[in-house]
């Protein structure tokens, strides 16, 4: 049991050391463009047209964040409901040849139930126009 | 761990980015020169023999550029959004395996820990997007939210098909499942699932309509350059890799060969080879799909991913766990699998996609440009 902890605590341990350098790479990366700067090889030079935000060439019309489509809050809500879904379904997923043996139909047709109710909910959706872009 | 395995796994660790790194090098070159190919150009061919040296010339390039901070920007947020970017989709490497003893964790739940992980660049597009206090990456960085949780679903169903048939999450073991026959043939229907959803989670042509020039400018990068913007195009090639490896691993076999005469070392050598080949063929895939299909518009994307995709991969996870329980033959599922990609096809065909009929473009046949040319028509 110790040492199933201990590789359980190696395995996440490598992940943290792993952490590290994935933030130390990129990082350095823009450290060594800061130093560029300071020695002079990357050119500074900013002004007041050069900052101001990118719009198509023109002057700057819409100043910071501007209006945006309200579908993206439908399409998140379908999102979250169909990933946590998607969550119980590992578990299910990963022991369905055992416990199929065991159960016997009951496990594929809990979870045919289980995706059928949700289902209904995407076909809800969808004759609501959820789904639809435009 | 005493400090000596320490040392040894950043040793490693540091392996394993280095090897990314250049493989994102010759990435970035092998792209340039396969679209050319395909558009009938030469591509880069000035720095070093024949371009050889491009990349090197562009890094040179991106570092001595000037970094511009737009004078509006949320600088924070700004500054952060191309690490956050980076840093999921460098993590997952900690738990692929390259070859059979070639990882650096072997997690029990590798496959759910990457599906966690990778989706979290949604955070840094945003982030990227909202920082920048610019129309055009406020809706390139949303169109990026929109389509990566849309395409994530059937991305996941697809992966969790692969979980029932090899009873694991683990990917050493699926690759070991696959000594026989790879997952490809048991699973048509989930590879096709597997590649669309990957490349739409990647946002490459033809999903790219997050940063699509004609119509968001450069998306969620448009206020970015130099170093910054190195960053996120590093991400976008190792992503690309990814991908491709992830699509080995699961469905073409891993570093499964024919059996090769070798043992040890030589043995470890040759099969990361053969993994690597594989990999190199999906690639291929992956750059010959942008060198051949036009961009989709945000409303196909959405209904292609909600509409078809989703209860494909619904269909797809039944039918891998209803033949595993009657234990009926494995060419059923690849029967009916291709069944439903041929339905998937004729969808699209047909126009179903595209929402109104005004909006179907009539598809010009290679064949009838030759027919015309041949009777001496001007083109």
């Amino acid at each position: 049991m110790a040492d199933e902890m201990n590789t359980y605590f190696t395995q996440y341990g490598i992940i943290a050391i792993f952490a590290a350098l994935a933030v130390a790479v990129p990082t350095s990366m823009l450290l060594i463009g800061w130093a560029l700067s300071l020695l002079k090889v990357r050119p500074k030079k900013p002004s007041f047209v050069k900052n101001s935000i990118y719009e198509c060439g023109f002057e700057t019309i819409t100043e910071r964040w501007s209006q945006f489509n309200f579908r993206y809050y439908s399409i998140a809500l379908l999102f979250v409901i169909f990933d946590v879904e998607v969550v119980f379904l590992f578990p299910w997923a990963a022991s369905f040849g055992t416990m199929s043996e065991e159960f016997g139909l009951f496990v594929l047709g809990e979870m045919t139930v289980f995706i059928g109710i949700l289902v209904l909910g995407w076909i809800y959706a969808w004759k609501k126009g959820s789904l639809e872009w435009s | 761990m005493s400090l000596a395995e320490i040392i040894g796994l950043f040793l490693k660790a540091s392996l394993l980015l280095a090897f990314i790194f250049i493989v994102v090098l010759i990435l970035t070159l092998a792209e340039r020169k396969a679209l050319a190919r395909i558009q009938q150009r030469k591509g880069p061919n000035r720095v070093g023999f024949k371009g050889i040296l491009q990349p090197f010339a562009d890094a040179l390039k991106l570092l001595t550029k000037e970094d511009i901070l737009p004078a509006s920007a949320n600088k924070r947020i700004f500054w952060v959004a191309p690490l956050a970017v980076f840093l999921p989709g460098f993590l997952i490497w900690v738990t692929i395996p390259l070859a059979k003893d070639v990882v650096l964790a072997n997690l029990d739940m590798g496959l759910f820990y990457i599906t966690a992980i990778s989706v979290l660049s949604v955070m840094g597009l945003l982030m990227a997007g909202w920082g920048s206090a610019n129309k055009w990456a406020m809706i390139g960085g949303l169109r990026a939210a929109g389509q990566l949780i849309s395409y994530e679903i059937p991305f996941i169903m697809a992966i969790l098909s692969i979980g029932i048939l090899a009873q694991s999450f683990n990917l050493k073991e699926i690759v070991d499942d696959q000594a026989r026959w790879p997952f490809a043939i048991k699973q048509p229907l989930g590879l096709f699932i597997f590649l669309t959803a990957g490349l739409a989670e990647l946002g490459r042509t033809p999903f790219d309509i997050h940063h699509a020039e004609s119509e968001v400018v450069g998306g969620p990068f448009v206020e970015y350059s130099g170093a910054h913007w190195s960053v996120f195009y590093l991400a976008e090639y190792m992503n690309t890799f990814t991908i491709a490896v992830l699509t080995v691993l699961l469905f073409l076999g891993g570093w499964q060969s024919p059996t090769l005469p070798f043992s040890g070392t030589v043995h470890t050598v040759a099969s990361l080879s053969w993994f690597l080949i594989k990999t190199a063929l999906v690639i291929w895939v992956i750059f010959w799909i942008r060198g051949t299909y036009p961009r989709l518009r945000i409303d196909q994307l959405m209904s292609f991913g909600w509409k078809i995709l989703v209860p494909a991969s619904f269909i797809n996870i039944f039918l891998t766990a209803s033949v595993l329980y009657y234990a009926l033959p494995d060419w059923v599922i690849t029967v009916v699998s291709f069944g439903f990609i041929g339905a998937i096809f004729y969808f699209i065909r047909r126009g179903s996609l595209a929402g109104n009929k005004q909006d179907t473009v009539k598809i010009i046949k290679t064949s009838d440009i030759r027919a015309q040319l041949s009777n001496g028509a001007e083109v």
